[in-house]
C-alpha cells in the first residue's frame, strides 16, 4: 500500500523524471567530468547545463553555484569560509531555531572563542528584529539566519535583515533548506551572500546539496583538494545527483504555481478542518508568513510518538515536535524558542505537503485523526482534569 | 523509529484496563505534562489481593505499553508479591524496551509504590531528599537508587532510566558525583559502624528527620517535632495531618522508625509524645 506522505520537509520522493535523468549517470556515461576525453568531457558539460537549471530556480548566475553533499555541508562551508575571510572577528549572531546545522555549530563556535547572539523569536516564531539589529557590531563576522523553518514553516524576513546587514559589513548566509522550490526566490533582487539549499528537499535524491555564493564575496573553501567546482569544493563531483538536481530545479519551476495554488489549498483544508473537528487545538507559528506545504498543530494533553504511531497504522507519515520522537527528552527547541506550553508542546504533529498529495489523501487524514486524538484524551489523566475544571467553571 | 516490540504496539493499540477505579484503595500518581509522560494507577483490595486495576496515562507508545503490561501484571496478585515487581518484569513482560525507554517501566514501577504507599497509608518516600535534576525534578535519593538498583554506570544510562540529565544538562556534574560515590561504595566492604556517642547520636536523628522523614510527612500535609532523646528511645510529636490520621501510628513505627534505624542506630524505637 502506497503511503499518505505528508512529510515532506524531512525528505521528498525522488521525482520519476529525476530518477530517469539520473541513471545513464550511474550506466552509460560513467566519465569524470575533468577527464581530457571527450567521454569524459560530455558528463562535464551536463553538469553545466545541471547548475544552469539551478541557477534559474534561484535567479542566481550559475557560476555563483557550488555544489556540496547536502544543506548541512552547505551550511558550514558558508560560515567557516566568513570566520576564516573575517579573522579578526569573533562575533556570530543567528536565531534560536535554527536547524541543527546551523545551531550545533553556532553552540561549538560559542564554547571555541567565538561570541555568538541567539536572536529569539516571539510565541508566533516571528524574529525579534530589534533584538537583532541591536546585537550587531563591527565584530559581528557573520548573520546566519533560516529562510523559512522547518517545524512552523514560518519564513523569516531575510532579505531585509540581509539589506541591513550589508549596511554594516557583515556577511550574510541564510540556510534556504525548505524554501527553495516552495516560494519563488529571486537572488537578483537582494543582498544576501551565500544560501544553503538540499536536492532531497525538492524531489532530488539524497546526498546532493549546493550553496550559492554572490560573486565577489570574500570565500575559502571548506573541503579543500582537486579543482573542482572552480576550486571552492575539491572532490569527484556526485555525477547522478547533480543531474537530478539539475531535473529537479526544473521540474520546481515548472511546478511552483501548481505548490502555491493546490497544494496550499490542501493544507489550508487539512488545517481547517482538523481544527474544527478537534477541540483544543491551534496552529504553531505565524500563518500570515508561512511556506505553503507546512501546517504544525498542536493538540492539547497528548503525546505526539502516539499520534503518530496510530497514524502509522493506517500508513500515514508525519512528524512530530514532541521529546519522545525526537530521542531526547524534551519537545524541540523551536516550540520552547516559541515558548508553546508544555501542554501542547509534547502533542504537536507537522504535516508537510508536496505537489505529488492528491486530495483523497488529506480526506483521510481528517477522517482518521480525531477519532485517534479522542481515543489518547480518553487515556490522558490530565484531559480528565481539564474536563472537570471545565465543568466547574460552567 | 524506534524498535518496539509486537507485544510493546500490540498493548499500545489495544491497551488493557484503561480508566480510573472510583474509591479506589491504591491510588499512585507519578510525572507531569512538563515532563512529557504521566501516569495515574488505581486498584481494588479485596481480601489482600488486587482484585483490579486500571491506568490513565499521558506519554508516549512504550509509557501506554508499560501501564497496560502493569496492570495486568497486578491483577490476581497479592499486595504483598505486587510490592517485589520491579521495572524489570514490566519490560520483560513487554519483551523488552528500548534502553532510551525504559524510564517508561521505571514510572510504571514507581506509580506501583506509590499506589501501594497509599494503599498502607505510608507517606511518600519517592520525593524526599534535595532535587539535583531541576527539569525533570529527580532527587539525590533517588539517583542514588537509581544507581543502586539497575546497576547504572553512566549520566547516559541514568537518563535512560529516569531521566535525569535528559533537559539542560546543568546537573551532569552531580549525577556523575553520584554514580561514582555508589558505585565507589559498592565495590568497598562496607566499614563497621562506630558506636556514636550522645551527641552525634542526637545530631544524627535531629539530621536524618530534617533531610529524611520531614519532606515525605510534608508532601502529604504533615510535619514531625523531636522531643527529646531518651537513651535509645527517640520521643517525637506529631503535627500537621499526621496528628489527625488514623495511620500515624503505622506512619511511626513503619517509616520514621525504620528509616532512623537504617540511617541511624538499629537499636533505636520511636515513641509519640501527646500533648
Amino acid at each position: 500500500m502506497k503511503p499518505i506522505y505528508l512529510d515532506n520537509n524531512a525528505t521528498t520522493q525522488v521525482a520519476p523524471e529525476v530518477v530517469e535523468e539520473m541513471l545513464p549517470y550511474y550506466s552509460t556515461f560513467y566519465g569524470n567530468p575533468s577527464s581530457m576525453h571527450t567521454f569524459g568531457g560530455n558528463v562535464g558539460k551536463k553538469i553545466r547545463e545541471a547548475r544552469a537549471k539551478l541557477a534559474e530556480l534561484i535567479g542566481a548566475q550559475p557560476e555563483e553555484i557550488v555544489f556540496t553533499s547536502c544543506g548541512t555541508e552547505s551550511d558550514s562551508t558558508a560560515i567557516w569560509a566568513a570566520l576564516r575571510a573575517n579573522p579578526d572577528k569573533r562575533h556570530v549572531l543567528t536565531s534560536h531555531v535554527e536547524h541543527p546545522a546551523v545551531k550545533n555549530l553556532a553552540e561549538y563556535l560559542g564554547r571555541n572563542g567565538y561570541r555568538v547572539t541567539f536572536v529569539p523569536v516571539d510565541n508566533q516564531g516571528r524574529l525579534d528584529l530589534d533584538h537583532l539589529y541591536s546585537h550587531l557590531s563591527d565584530d559581528t563576522a557573520i548573520v546566519s539566519l533560516m529562510w523559512a523553518n522547518n517545524e512552523t514553516g514560518v519564513v523569516f524576513p531575510v532579505e531585509e535583515v540581509a539589506k541591513r546587514v550589508h549596511k554594516r559589513g557583515i556577511v550574510f548566509h541564510t540556510d534556504a533548506v525548505q524554501i527553495v522550490g516552495k516560494l519563488p526566490i529571486n537572488m537578483a533582487d537582494n543582498t544576501i551572500d551565500m544560501l544553503s539549499l538540499s536536492g532531497h528537499k525538492l524531489h532530488a535524491p539524497k546526498g546532493i546539496g549546493a550553496l550559492y555564493i554572490r560573486k565577489g564575496t570574500k570565500f575559502a573553501p571548506f573541503l579543500m583538494g582537486g579543482h573542482q567546482e572552480n576550486g571552492r569544493r575539491g572532490g569527484t563531483e556526485n555525477v547522478a545527483a547533480i543531474v537530478g538536481l539539475g531535473k529537479a530545479a526544473e521540474l520546481a519551476v515548472a511546478r511552483m504555481d501548481d505548490e502555491n495554488t493546490r497544494v496550499k489549498a490542501l493544507r489550508d483544508k487539512l488545517e481547517t478542518s482538523l481544527l474544527s473537528a478537534i477541540p483544543n487545538s491551534m496552529v504553531n507559528g505565524d500563518v500570515a508568513s508561512r511556506l505553503p506545504n507546512t501546517t504544525s498543530i498542536a493538540f492539547e494533553f497528548v503525546e505526539g510518538e502516539s499520534i503518530l504511531l496510530m497514524l502509522d497504522e493506517y500508513n500515514i507519515c508525519a512528524s512530530s515536535g514532541s521529546a519522545c520522537t525526537s530521542g531526547s527528552l524534551e519537545p524541540s527547541h523551536v516550540l520552547r524558542a516559541m515558548q508553546v506550553p508544555f501542554t501542547a508542546a509534547h502533542g504537536s504533529i507537522r504535516f508537510s505537503l508536496s505537489v505529488y498529495n492528491a486530495e483523497d489523501e488529506v480526506n483521510q487524514v481528517i477522517e482518521r485523526l480525531p477519532p485517534i486524538i479522542d481515543r489518547l484524551r480518553k487515556m490522558s489523566p490530565f484531559w480528565a482534569e481539564k474536563e472537570r475544571s471545565c465543568q466547574t467553571n460552567a | 523509529m524506534w524498535e518496539y516490540t509486537g507485544k510493546v504496539k500490540e498493548h499500545f493499540l489495544n491497551p488493557r484496563n484503561v480508566g480510573e477505579i472510583e474509591n479506589a484503595d491504591g491510588v499512585g500518581e507519578v510525572g507531569s505534562m512538563a515532563c512529557g509522560d504521566a501516569l495515574k494507577l488505581t486498584f481494588k483490595v479485596d481480601g489482600g489481593i488486587i482484585q483490579d486495576a486500571k491506568f490513565k496515562t499521558f506519554g508516549c507508545a512504550s509509557a501506554i505499553a508499560s501501564a497496560s503490561a502493569l496492570t495486568e501484571l497486578l491483577i490476581g496478585k497479592t499486595v504483598e508479591e505486587a510490592e517485589k515487581l520491579t521495572n524489570d518484569h514490566i519490560a520483560d513482560y513487554l519483551g523488552g524496551l528500548p534502553k532510551e525507554k525504559m524510564h517508561c517501566s521505571v514510572m510504571g514501577h514507581e506509580a506501583l509504590e506509590k499506589a501501594i504507599a497509599c494503599y498502607r497509608g505510608e507517606p511518600d518516600k519517592v520525593q524526599a531528599g534535595n532535587v539535583v535534576c531541576e527539569c525533570f525534578h529527580i532527587t539525590d535519593l533517588q539517583l542514588e537508587r537509581a544507581v543502586t538498583d539497575h546497576s547504572l554506570k553512566s549520566i547516559e544510562e541514568i537518563t535512560n532510566y529516569i531521566k535525569a540529565g535528559g533537559g539542560c544538562g546543568q546537573c551532569h556534574d552531580t549525577i556523575q558525583g553520584i554514580i561514582d560515590r555508589v558505585n565507589g561504595t559498592l565495590t568497598e566492604k562496607p566499614p563497621a559502624p562506630k558506636p556514636l556517642t550522645n551527641i552525634q547520636k542526637i545530631k544524627l536523628i535531629e539530621e536524618t528527620l530534617e533531610r529524611e522523614i520531614k519532606p515525605a510527612l510534608m508532601q502529604d500535609g504533615g510535619d514531625i517535632q523531636l522531643v527529646d532523646v531518651d537513651g535509645d528511645r527517640v520521643l517525637v510529636k506529631l503535627k500537621g495531618r499526621c496528628a489527625a490520621c488514623a495511620m500515624s501510628q503505622i506512619t511511626l513505627k513503619d517509616y520514621v522508625e525504620s528509616k532512623l534505624k537504617e540511617l541511624v542506630a538499629q537499636a533505636l524505637t520511636v515513641e509519640e509524645v501527646v500533648s
